[in-house]
């Protein structure tokens, strides 16, 4: 048992973490190998100015009228995406975890904070999956895999709410916590979490075509 | 487990696309479809299928959605949930019901607008999967029935509408001579080699309005130009095909429409007020013959009445005075971004405008366009009730004219005016200008 909380704990993080990075990274590399194979076209309409422009605009919150539209959601999801990042790696305990193995540090967030903010990410967790059964049109569209996805980052900050707490089964809420964010961090790249690469490529050719193309805003 | 989870039984309306569904055979369904989604697509349909996180922003983009009182199914992504994503996970196999939805999906609650790749947050242009499961449905020849006969007609005659090269060069001639009495040494220049401008049109003119033919000759004639119009098929700059999935005729036809121009030695082609045409000759004619973009420069009618009203070519005697608002058609605004052009030359002629909202990029579109008014009158009662939303903004409005520089918008527009009774009459810019300009011939310096 303890050989394999050692693993966990260990090289298995090591492991999750690279497969996260060089899985993204492989995936990108794909992709752009398959659209010079297959749609080499695709990249004579795209820009980098058109490109950019696009992204750009979507990363301002509220700008694109889309956003505007269904803004508490838009708002929750943009809360959430921030602190998906900031959380994990601003957070003390981590940080700790760095400096111990790679005497790597930066400055951390206060633990009250990171308290609260990992209850608003629960919470926004919570809400898209409240939502995916309340609205109709969405509603329409989820299938059980859907709830599962969320489920899948729900754990990792459920379980490290709890551990930080300490309000019961403190170790096993230590091991649950690290298996489900190695787990997450594995299934980014093979899953529909990849968004968080082919989000700016599907933005930026959508953004080409209309910037360069067509002359036209695409929000 | 959800209400909307019922299987929708289509009704078999199409005569076509019933004979097409009796001759297939299951390891053809599943050929075709594998064939296209997986030998025809590349990288940007998988990460338009994977990176989809189903979170329905991009609904209220669509005019279907909001026609309907927010029907889940006419989401756009609920069209693609109901078609590809079936046909992926099925790997094909797919019954002949399933079929007949798909086409009746693709081809009558889509109209290929393109409104909701600016609505998803990944921009993920939901109008190329509808136009892939066309493709599949033209490959399986369920197209429905009045929309393949334009495209027989293109692939016959190299126009839309069965127009004969007579008949076409006869129309031309009878104009040329109804617009001498307007301008008593009016030409409408037939294959006049170097000109500066080709002119086009679409085989609607022709064959039902050939007076804005008329007014188009008055336009040239009184600035000025040194403009042709050619003789021979090629002279048709719509494309149905383009909407049926059937690329090998949409590329034979812009080929035709460009190797025309070609011939005739023309600087540029200026072409008549038509959306989905432009498309095809600027945005998908051109990438068929692998062109980047068109091998001549294309110029729409917004653009050439622009430069002819700012370069004092065209004078207007009196400016219109009924209350107007402007349609902005999707394939020249969001796809040309022609819109502030528009909304000049309707300052420079109009003195009382109003605006529709939303507008420019976010306009509504008709409901026509996409190839849906051309499945034919089985439909319209269907079409009528899927464009409420633009019935409603039309009526916000409170104009008592409707500029819409867009054949099919017009055809569109004027049957929900009818069927919404809205009173109002649907204008081109070029019949407002007609009306407006000083009829007399432009010389530099006057
Ligand atoms: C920098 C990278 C990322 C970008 C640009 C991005 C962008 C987006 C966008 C645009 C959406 C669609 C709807 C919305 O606006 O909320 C979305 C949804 C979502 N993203 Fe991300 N994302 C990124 C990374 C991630 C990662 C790493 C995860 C999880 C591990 C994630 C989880 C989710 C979830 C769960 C949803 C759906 C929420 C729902 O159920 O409606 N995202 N993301
Ligand atoms: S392309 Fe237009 S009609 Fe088709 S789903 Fe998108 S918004 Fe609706
Ligand atoms: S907005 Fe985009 S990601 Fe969201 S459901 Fe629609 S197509 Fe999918
Ligand atoms: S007919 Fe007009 S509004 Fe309709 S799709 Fe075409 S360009 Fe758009």
């Amino acid at each position: 048992m303890n050989a394999f909380i050692g693993f966990i704990m260990g090289p298995m993080v090591w492991i999750s973490a690279m497969i996260f990075i060089f899985g993204l990274l492989i995936k990108f590399i794909f992709i752009i190998k398959e659209v010079r194979e297959k749609e080499q076209y695709l990249l004579s309409y795209m820009t980098v100015r058109h490109s950019l422009r696009s992204i750009c605009a979507w990363l301002i919150p509220f700008y694109p009228r889309s956003t505007r539209l269904r803004p508490v959601y838009y708002g929750v999801s943009y809360l959430f995406h921030i602190l998906l990042f900031v959380l994990p790696v601003f957070l003390f305990s981590h940080i700790v975890l760095m400096d111990q193995s790679l005497n790597l540090s930066w400055p951390a967030l206060h633990d009250g904070a990171a308290d609260i903010l990992t209850l608003a990410v629960i919470l926004a967790l919570v809400f898209f999956s409240l939502r995916r059964r309340l609205e109709p049109d969405v509603r329409f569209l989820t299938s059980v895999k859907d709830h599962l996805l969320i489920l899948m980052v729900l754990l990792p900050f459920v379980t490290g709410f709890l551990a930080y707490h300490q309000v019961f089964l403190y170790e096993w809420m230590v091991i649950a916590h690290v298996l489900s964010g190695e787990f997450l961090l594995i299934i980014i790249p093979f899953s529909r979490f990849s968004h968080m690469i082919t989000a700016p490529l599907t933005r930026a050719y959508t953004g080409s075509e209309f910037g360069h193309v067509r002359h036209a805003k695409d929000w | 487990m959800n209400e909307n989870d019922a299987e929708i039984i289509e009704e078999a309306t199409d005569e076509a696309v019933e004979k097409g569904l009796e001759r297939l055979t299951s390891e053809r369904i599943s050929e075709v479809i594998n064939q296209v989604l997986h030998k025809e697509t590349g990288a940007r349909f998988k990460a338009y299928v994977d990176t989809c996180m189903r979170c329905g922003l991009c609904s209220d983009a669509c005019s279907y959605f909001l026609s309907n009182d927010r029907d889940p199914r006419f989401s756009p992504a609920a069209k693609v949930k109901q078609t590809i994503w079936e046909m992926l996970d099925k790997k094909g196999k797919v019954s002949k019901d399933f079929l007949r939805r798909a086409v009746h999906i693709a081809h009558l609650e889509c109209n290929v607008c393109r409104r909701c790749s600016m609505y998803c947050p990944f921009g993920i242009d939901m109008a190329y999967m509808m136009l892939l499961v066309r493709r599949i449905c033209h490959k399986l020849e369920i197209t429905p029935q009045y929309i393949q006969d334009t495209v027989n007609s293109h692939s016959v005659t190299m126009n839309q509408m069965w127009v004969k090269e007579d008949e076409w060069i006869d129309t031309l001639q009878w104009q040329e001579e109804d617009g001498r009495e307007e301008f008593e040494d009016l030409r409408i220049p037939l294959d006049k080699q170097g000109a500066d401008i080709m002119y086009s049109v679409i085989a609607p003119e022709p064959k039902f309005q050939a007076g804005l033919i008329y007014q188009a000759a008055v336009i040239m004639h009184a600035a000025g130009m040194n403009w042709t119009m050619p003789s021979r098929p090629g002279w048709d700059n719509s494309n149905m095909a383009m909407f049926t999935g059937d690329n090998e005729i949409s590329g034979r036809i812009a080929r035709t429409f460009f190797e025309t121009a070609a011939k005739l030695n023309v600087k540029r082609i200026v072409m008549g007020e038509c959306g989905h045409a432009f498309r095809s000759t600027y945005d998908v004619g051109n990438r068929q013959l692998a062109w980047t973009m068109a091998p001549i420069e294309v110029v729409h009618a917004i653009e050439f009445y622009h430069e002819l009203l700012t370069a004092g070519r065209i004078t207007i005697k009196e400016k219109f005075s009924k209350k107007v608002t402007l349609h902005d058609p999707c394939n020249v605004s969001r796809g040309r971004g022609l819109h502030d052009m528009a909304r000049k030359i309707v300052a420079m002629t109009c003195s009382d405008f109003v605006e529709m909202t939303p507008n420019r990029e976010h306009n509504l579109c008709c409901g026509a366009g996409g190839g849906v008014i051309n499945c034919g009158p089985p439909y319209k009662k269907e079409r009528m009730r899927n464009n409420r939303a633009k019935a409603e903004q039309l009526a916000a409005t409170g104009a008592e004219v409707l500029i819409a520089p867009c054949h099919n918008c017009h055809s569109g527009l004027e049957d929900i005016i009818h069927h919404y009774n809205l009173n109002m009459e649907v204008k081109f810019l070029g019949d407002v200008l007609f009306e407006t300009m000083e009829k007399k011939i432009y010389r530099p310096g006057e």
